[in-house]
């Protein structure tokens, strides 16, 4: 089976499929305004001191049949980010709307349906998989949990380990600590289907792997996504897996977004200075392009007392007073080719110096961020 | 460090309570009636009434509890049933000599253990660290009282160099450090208590500095070209709060366990006393006792939870 | 880096990474590694011979323990058919120190083994709950912690009164802190990790969780730990016995012989120290096979 890289072009209308609820055009996910606050405790009486803006007042949408890449820096919140939408730990407030139905409300599914529809792959490590069973059996959990037989359930470990590349005589009974990385990590994409899931959140699934498996590993994840008609959430801090593997991008800083739009866009055309500089920083194979001067400099502020405004103003090199002032708007999203940068310099209305003006494609290797 | 230092010994109070409660629960153990514990067994019907108001029994428990503990924080823990006399001198005269053997075994046993726990560490797998180790094991499964009761056999029976039992010719009241013939008394209850703090510390030393030895910092500091010396105080000083915690329980284990071997010398202190008011079913002193170690245990803790967050920033216990 | 077309072979191929290595269970690694502990193998002999000979008692025991003789008080060993010498009342020793093993072996193993049922429940609940009842139950057994376990003891036992069932229930209650903190922590590690997350995620019932994912976890650190408590356990009920808290006379027990045998180490010293040596070596064995397991049972690659 042969697997291309051709996207999927912006207008195409995913194929339906039986599962839906919501119809074709209706979004797998919508995210309104949510926000995760992690208390701080500290002082005599364990008083709470201030908190962690892990996750602050984000919103997005996740379109069927698609792969939403989201990068960041550490810190940023993608992991919260990504177990907030996994119901794994309970949000502070907003909204998470899954194909057009709210979790655990009264017109909505259950939280154990939506179990059933959204599943995580998790970045390979020790403790990714269950040290004490073997692979067959962590793969047949979920299925058993949900009222399959021991048999079924067995079965369903057996084809799925087949499908991501494994042989279940060889390699059903073997035990996390007998396998390689790049094994490891397929039983755990394997355990994230065996609930034939319609959307798969990946955080850092690819980031602990060679390079070479690492390739493997993403191959298998799209052709799995064609063959079972899966929708990506693939969270990163690697550009270039998420250039590879994306068709829109997110991107995150301190716990908020501040782009987002179709990949080529923002790989060729980025609008907010944090993206120009993130991308910048990558390393070009050429020799005559060495960089001398990083283009992103410093540590980012602390996520427990963010600057006012926009967050990214210490490190920007186009900051302004009413950076500090006020905090940008994203904008409303409209449809896959929306392309949209939380940044003064792109709302003409901001006051901002470069507000509405065209600004230049990618930032030239010599700015110099303030740290 | 402070707000941690306060919440510390804040958190130590409940802890404190919770024993007094427990010590106070003690007597309702004992089969029988409470009241029947705290006296003769020849009282009359009289004696039993009376002192029944007067200690409060037909009070609710709670109320009792209360009055226990407030005559405790004056120290009046009651009066002992053989002696008539108070139990708080008691139990505070039995608990000094008790803490000139703990002491003399913590100065043994900490010493010993501290430096051939180092040396065994630094050298892992040879003949010395087997020896170590072996030490250790036997240090940990041997029965303390029966050590002494070797010890004795060895010492006082077969060579009679030492004393068997007792506190000195003319007991406590004239003991002084000074005297070779009131320090030998001291010396075999010394040594046989000092043999399972000495296993474990021992143990825990081992472990904790080879642990430390095995980390990358380590190899470098001797790329740098330090002295293996170095090298080694460098480990040890990683190595030493993990020590210090052990040490610390240890210290107190001796204080509260050293039972057995008081019994076996016959060496007046707390130990030695809780045996004799076993024996007796003299119940205020078997309480008095008890409460008091215990609190000393809970401050010794206390102490070594401070200390260790003075020499190892990382351990913030919330 | 966009239009790069893939082979078939590529998506699907298995990395061959890892050597195809024979698959084994868990427990068959375990006792692989047993194997070649000659130290571990040789005390289990020694603990399987005592217990052997505690269950055979009155099979092997030349004499009968209780039987008293005023003309045969301690003699030395290897006196006639004595072979062990005899004690204070003219009993046989080495019957005794037989038939005594059945008492120390019984003390020192059902406290632990109630104690690890019950800390160990105690300690998995706090552990996976969390929150106030984790508060709770821990903050009640840091007050049991606040005793030394001898203290702890001797204090329950000597009020109750003394007798063997007395000291089973003093020694059950002095193990269950400690178990119920190493059940504890274990379980809250547990609970942190991946893979429960992803158990959670696939929409299992906590109890199922638990049972499946962290029990299997959670077993092995305070199986490891009861079982070094059982050496403690046999050193801590003979010493009861020997202040007279435990199994009371004529019934033969090591603790209890020696502390009758005390007054007589002037005559036959020898004599007197044997139950000594049979609880030493006893508690040595425990202790030495259980630190064996611990280290074959180390599942880290």
């Amino acid at each position: 089976m042969e697997v291309t890289s051709k996207r999927p072009k912006l207008d195409t209308v995913p194929p339906g499929d039986p599962r839906d609820r919501g119809g074709k055009i209706q979004p797998m996910l919508i995210v309104n305004a949510l926000k995760k606050h992690f208390p701080i405790r500290g002082g005599l009486f364990n008083r709470q001191v201030g908190s962690v803006r892990a996750v602050d007042d984000v919103s997005f949408v996740v379109l069927k049949g698609e792969t939403l890449g989201i990068v960041g820096e550490s810190g940023c919140g993608k992991s919260t980010l990504a177990r907030l939408l996994m119901h794994l730990i309970p949000r502070d407030s907003g909204e998470l709307i899954f194909d057009g139905d709210g979790v655990g409300e009264e017109r909505g599914i259950s939280l154990r349906e939506l179990r059933r529809n959204m599943q995580m792959v998790f970045q390979d490590s020790y403790s990714s998989l269950n040290p004490r069973l073997p692979v067959e059996d962590s793969i047949a959990y979920g299925p058993k949990v949900h009222g399959k037989s021991r048999a079924e359930a067995k079965q369903i470990a057996r084809d799925l380990l087949t499908k991501v590349g494994l042989r279940p005589e060889l390699f059903g009974s073997r035990y996390p600590h007998e396998l390689s990385g790049g094994q490891k990590q397929r039983v755990n994409v394997a355990r994230a289907l065996a609930l034939s899931p319609r959307m798969l959140i990946l955080d850092e699934a690819v980031s602990a792997l060679d390079k070479s498996i690492e390739a493997q590993v993403l191959n298998q994840l799209r052709y799995l996504k064609r063959h079972f008609n899966l929708t990506y959430v693939f969270i990163s801090h690697d550009l270039n897996v998420v250039q590879y593997i994306s068709d829109r991008v997110l991107v995150m800083y301190l716990g908020q977004v501040v782009e987002i739009g179709p990949v080529e866009e923002i790989y060729e055309r980025p609008k907010h200075p944090y993206t120009r500089a993130l991308l910048a920083s990558r390393l070009s194979m050429d020799p005559d392009e060495r960089i001398d001067e990083p283009p992103l400099t410093g540590d980012p502020p602390n996520p427990i007392n963010p600057p006012s405004g926009c967050r990214f103003r210490t490190r920007c090199p186009f900051a302004e007073e009413v950076c500090a002032a006020k905090s940008p708007i994203l904008g409303e999203w409209a449809d896959r080719a929306t392309h949209l940068a939380a940044c003064h310099m792109e709302d003409a209305t901001s006051g901002h110096s470069r507000a509405g003006r065209v600004t230049s494609e990618s930032v030239p290797a010599s700015l110099v961020a303030m740290a | 460090m402070w707000a941690y230092t306060a919440r510390r010994i804040l958190y130590a109070i409940p802890i404190a309570i919770g024993v007094t409660v427990i010590c106070f629960c003690l007597v309702f153990l004992a089969p029988g009636d409470p009241v029947q514990m705290l006296l003769p067994p020849d009282a009359s019907q009289a004696d039993i009434e009376f002192l029944k108001k007067l200690y409060g029994f037909d009070q609710p428990i709670p109320v009792q509890y209360f009055k226990w503990l407030m005559r405790a924080m004056t120290g009046d823990l009651g009066v002992s049933l053989q002696t008539s006399r108070p139990v708080f001198s008691e139990v505070s005269r039995a608990l000094s000599n008790t803490v000139i053997i703990s002491l003399g075994a913590v100065m043994l046993a900490f010493s010993l253990a501290f430096v051939f726990g180092t040396i065994a560490a630094y050298y892992v797998g040879r003949p010395i660290d087997r020896i170590v180790t072996g030490v250790s094991v036997v240090g940990v499964s041997v029965p303390n009282y029966w050590l002494g009761i070797v010890l004795i056999i060895v010492f006082a029976v077969e060579l009679g160099i030492l004393p068997a039992t007792g506190m000195g010719s003319q007991g406590s009241d004239d003991f002084s450090l000074a005297s070779w013939s009131q320090v030998k008394y001291a010396i075999l209850p010394t040594i046989t208590l000092s043999m399972v703090p000495l296993g474990i510390i021992m143990r825990s030393t081992r472990a904790a500095v080879a642990e430390v030895l095995a980390h990358d910092f380590v190899q470098t500091l001797r790329a740098k070209g330090l002295s293996e010396l170095a090298v080694l105080r460098h480990a040890v000083r990683n190595a030493l709060p993990q020590i210090l915690a052990v040490m610390g329980l240890q210290f107190g284990y001796l204080v509260g366990g050293s039972i057995l071997i008081e019994t076996i010398f016959t060496w007046p202190g707390t130990g030695f006393l809780l045996s004799k008011a076993i024996l007796t079913r003299d119940i205020p002193v078997l309480q008095g006792a008890i409460l008091i170690l215990a609190l000393c245990f809970v401050a010794t803790n206390l102490v070594v939870d401070l200390l260790q967050t003075a020499v190892d920033p990382r351990i913030k216990r919330a | 880096m966009t239009d790069v077309t893939l082979g078939s072979n590529v998506a699907l191929a298995v990395d061959d990474g890892a050597p195809a290595i024979k698959v084994r269970g868990y427990w068959a690694t375990v006792a692989n590694r047993l194997r070649y502990d000659y130290v571990t193998l040789f005390f289990a002999l020694v603990i399987v011979l005592i217990v052997l000979a505690a269950i055979c008692a009155p099979l092997i025991a030349p004499f009968d323990p209780l039987k008293t003789s005023m003309a045969y008080r301690l003699k030395p060993i290897g006196f006639r058919n004595f072979l062990a010498g005899t004690d204070e009342l003219g009993r046989d020793m080495l019957s005794r120190l037989i038939y005594g093993g059945r008492m120390s072996l019984l003390m020192g193993l059902i406290p632990v083994v109630t104690a690890t049922i019950l800390g160990g429940t105690l300690g998995v609940i706090a552990g996976f709950v969390g929150g106030r009842v984790n508060m709770l139950i821990m903050r009640t057994v840091d007050i049991f912690y606040a005793f030394p376990s001898v203290l702890l003891a001797v204090a329950i036992s000597g009020t109750m009164g003394g007798g063997m069932s007395n000291g089973l229930i003093a020694l059950t209650l002095v193990f269950i802190p400690p178990l119920c903190r190493v059940a504890e922590t274990a379980t809250t590690q547990v609970r942190n990790l991946d893979f429960v997350e992803a158990a959670r995620a696939s929409g299992a019932s906590t109890s199922s969780i638990v049972v499946h994912h962290v029990l299997g976890n959670v077993l092995a650190p305070v199986f490891i730990y009861a079982s070094s408590l059982i050496s403690v356990a046999i050193l801590l009920a003979a010493g009861l016995s020997f202040l007279g808290l435990g199994v009371e006379p004529p019934t033969p027990d090591w603790g209890l012989m020696l502390s009758t045998l005390r007054q007589a180490i002037y005559v036959q010293p020898y004599v007197c120290a044997l139950p000594g040596v049979a609880i030493f070596i006893t508690s040595l064995s425990f202790n030495l096979v259980s630190d064996g397991l611990r280290q074959a049972m180390d599942v880290r690659i």
